[in-house]
């Protein structure tokens, strides 16, 4: 009995000293969080911004190198001002952001790559407007293309991030020089082009859609390229919004474009084996028979270089270079489409603004741009910090004067079609399924 | 940020209040349990039950009854939406394809790998080989479900037939004179695939319970047998099986429940493409990646609802042991 007793009150002992000491620590700031050594560092460009403090969680689904490549791009921004910017990034951003925010544990600001998704969080009453100075920055540096995104009933709720290009047709200058090939100027010369390589005994196309739970996905850039090159702009927007029906005889006509080089057994699959092989081959891999001359041309975005090994050439002359993929006709607009990130609150704290204002002007793009393998469509960047020579394409295409931008439409489309049925219905496209078929499947779908 | 110590502190400090508050409320918990004999067994029933129960209560039941709640709502769990989301499962050709394709998971994955834990179990029985043979077929045990996937993806891997194969199965098509196929995509033999690959990790589970329960037939009983003129046919059907019945039954129960929650396997394997998901990888979609809480909720009730008969009898079984005992 007795020995019990005094393990007994030896408990209550240790828990009383323990709350005790535990709370001395977490009632204090605890640790040496914050920015860190400003000096050596110029601090004028971020004077608007200083005596602020605080920290400020930002959530992505960047990880890896490319969040290290983040948190040096706005490490003097930390430093001069206090801010403590605490970045996570997840592979399972799309899934977990909503679970976070009905949860109650939203963080301050949050990167989306999707303006299906940006539209969800903000109707489900999630998000806040931006600051007015947010909304100056975004004015200035980005098009009306851009801003249309991340407006809902009139207020902006986001700032562009980061973009990539997704009408680029990824091809080997070596090969083509050794081969006495041309980048082709129109949709006809790249299908003659086609035939040519095709008709030397290699099939002049990579194709992969393979992306684990996304695959399918690289098939719907394929439909949106085609879609902008038979029906222009007005379509492409009315079948986002689906003010025409998925199964409209237009999208079909884009669904044929495709489909001459996607389902032609002479052109697909370099290296792979035949036009079903494109269900399961990744796309991270399907682009690498280039380098050896297994294919001529895959369409993929700018953010493919990545794909490279450091050995790999990227350049104009070098060993893998891109195009854009060419308008229907010689000299027509070149419709241009991609993808970015949407830098988007969900708090008005001072600091939050402040990161927010910051990450959106092109002080900030210059400084994550020189960082390497990231490009931003905001006007006033400075293109010549960019060294990666696919990113400093992209940037110039998406920057061109008469570029219009058209943000990747199975992004903007409702889940349940954008992340779901399209996918599954460029799958079914290739393993056999017919277009009426594919077309009505994913019309049924839209909620 | 690199890790310091200093910074990590709070976190620390946090985890030793949490572990001290445990043993408060164990201790605590005996020193209740000590006081005066009045009721004392129900109040001492109920304190050790009340962890437990506390635990059930937020971890199972209130879910479970949101969840039930969640998918008569539509997506964004505001709008009364009645039976809808039910209809919408049966309505839906490519929901019906994954209910479709659950029913083959329970019909094939259980009764097999049971099956063949139990042959191979009766045919090492006493054998030289015994140790080895049965650690071959229970080391797959030892490999998470993800990893057994992606050693399977491997193995059902496709090249053209101008190149060398690197997957197994292609290959040996290839050494017998036919043309690589692409496994993965071919329906429905893609869904058997995966379903073997539930077999291969789950049969070494079945052989080793069904082996003990074997070990565990009295020897005289086999040798009476023997005596009266039985043969390895007749001893294994009037002797070996009836006396594992109950095992045999409970191992089949178990591997049963774990089919319909197979998950990992698809999400590995194929993502749920190419006409192979089952209802609980749908639900996962369809609730956090497309956002349809309503419709994911309904599924995840329907999965719950074939579940519990199984977690009935299982439980029934274990009653009625206890009472004979």
């Amino acid at each position: 009995m007795l020995r019990r007793d005094s393990t007994r009150r030896l408990a209550v002992a240790g828990v009383v000293l323990l709350a005790a000491s535990g709370c001395g620590y977490l009632s204090g700031e605890g640790g040496a969080g914050g920015g860190g050594d400003a000096s050596g560092i110029d601090c004028s460009p971020y004077e608007q911004w200083e005596d602020i403090g605080g920290s400020v969680s930002l959530y992505s689904s960047i990880r890896d190198e490319e969040a290290e490549r983040m948190d040096r791009s706005w490490a003097d921004f930390e430093a001069c001002t206090g801010i403590d910017i605490k970045h996570e990034g997840s592979g399972e951003f799309e899934a977990q952001l909503p679970i976070r925010l009905e949860g109650g544990n939203a963080p301050d600001l949050a990167l989306i790559p999707q303006p299906g998704l940006l539209e969800r969080v903000v109707s489900d009453g999630h998000a806040v407007p931006v600051s007015d100075g947010v909304k100056a920055n975004v004015e200035e540096g980005w098009g009306e293309d851009w801003r249309s995104y991340a407006t809902i009933d009139g207020e902006l709720y986001g700032s562009p991030y980061g973009a990539n290009m997704k009408s680029m047709v990824w091809y080997s200058p070596t090969y083509f020089s050794e081969n006495g090939h041309e980048v082709p100027e129109t949709w006809d010369d790249m299908v003659a082009l086609s035939d040519e390589i095709a008709e030397s005994g290699t099939k002049p196309w990579c194709v992969g859609f393979e992306s684990g739970d996304g695959t399918g996905w690289p098939g719907t850039d394929w439909i949106e390229n085609a879609l902008l090159r038979t029906g222009g702009t007005e379509t492409y927007n009315q079948w986002v919004s689906h003010e025409i029906p998925f199964d409209d005889p237009k999208v079909a006509e884009a669904f044929d474009l495709a489909d001459g080089i996607v389902r032609n057994p002479d052109y697909v699959n370099g290296t792979f084996g035949d036009m079903e092989s494109i269900a399961i081959t990744s796309f991270q891999e399907a682009g690498l028979p280039l380098l050896d001359g297994g294919c001529a041309m895959y369409l993929m975005g700018s953010f493919y270089s990545a794909q490279f090994g450091e050995d790999v050439e990227v350049g104009e002359d070098g060993d893998v270079y891109g195009f854009v993929l060419p308008p229907l006709e010689a000299g027509a607009e070149v419709p241009v489409m991609g993808g970015g990130e949407f830098a988007v609150p969900f708090a008005d704290r001072p600091e939050v603004a402040a990161v927010h204002e910051y990450l959106s002007t092109p002080e900030y793009a210059n400084s994550r741009a020189s960082e390497g393998a990231w490009v931003s469509a905001n006007q006033n960047m400075d293109t010549s910090v960019i060294e990666d020579p696919a990113s400093q394409f992209a940037a110039e295409v998406l920057l061109a004067e008469d570029t219009v931008f058209h943000f990747d439409a199975s992004d903007s489309m409702p889940a349940s079609v954008g992340t779901d049925a399209f996918w599954t219905g460029m799958i079914d496209w290739v393993t056999g399924s017919s277009t009426d078929e594919v077309l009505e499947a994913i019309e049924s779908a839209w909620p | 940020m690199e890790f310091s110590f200093l910074n990590e502190l709070p976190k620390i400090v946090w985890m030793l209040i949490g572990i001290a508050v445990f043993l408060a409320v164990i201790g605590l918990l005996l020193v209740l349990v000590d006081l005066p004999r009045t009721r004392r067994d129900r109040w001492q029933a109920f304190l050790f039950l009340a962890p437990a129960l506390l635990l059930l209560l937020g971890g199972i039941v209130y879910p479970g009854v949101r969840t039930t709640l969640l998918s008569f709502y539509d997506r964004s769990g505001e709008t009364f939406v009645g039976l809808d989301n039910y209809l919408w499962m049966f309505e839906r050709p490519e929901i019906l394809q994954v209910l479709f394709n659950t029913l083959l998971w329970v019909l094939f994955a259980p009764l097999l790998s049971t099956a063949i834990g139990l042959v191979y179990s009766v045919l090492v029985d006493r054998s030289r080989f015994e140790p080895i043979a049965k650690s071959l077929v229970f080391m797959p045990m030892a490999i998470s479900f993800v990893g057994a996937s992606i050693i399977w993806r491997f193995v059902f891997a496709y090249r053209p037939a101008d190149q060398e194969q690197y997957g197994l199965f292609n290959q040996i098509v290839v050494w017998l004179g036919g043309e690589p196929r692409l496994w993965l995509l071919e329906q429905p033999i893609n869904t058997f695939l995966l379903i073997l690959v539930l077999i291969w990790v789950q049969a070494g589970f079945a052989m080793v319970v069904l082996s003990a329960a074997i070990k565990a037939i009295p020897a005289d009983m086999v040798e009476a047998a023997r005596i009266d003129g039985a043969g390895p046919f007749n001893l294994f059907f009037r002797i070996t099986l009836p006396t594992v019945w109950p095992t045999l039954l409970v191992v089949f129960i178990t591997i049963t429940v774990q089919t319909l929650k197979v998950f990992d396997i698809v999400r590995t394997m194929t993502g749920g493409n190419y006409g192979t998901s089952v209802i609980a990888n749908e639900m996962y979609s369809q609730a956090f990646q497309q956002g349809q809480t309503g419709q994911g909720s309904a599924l995840a009730v329907f999965l719950f609802v074939l579940v519990i008969p199984l977690v009935v009898v299982q439980i029934r079984r274990m009653r009625k042991a206890r009472e004979l005992a």
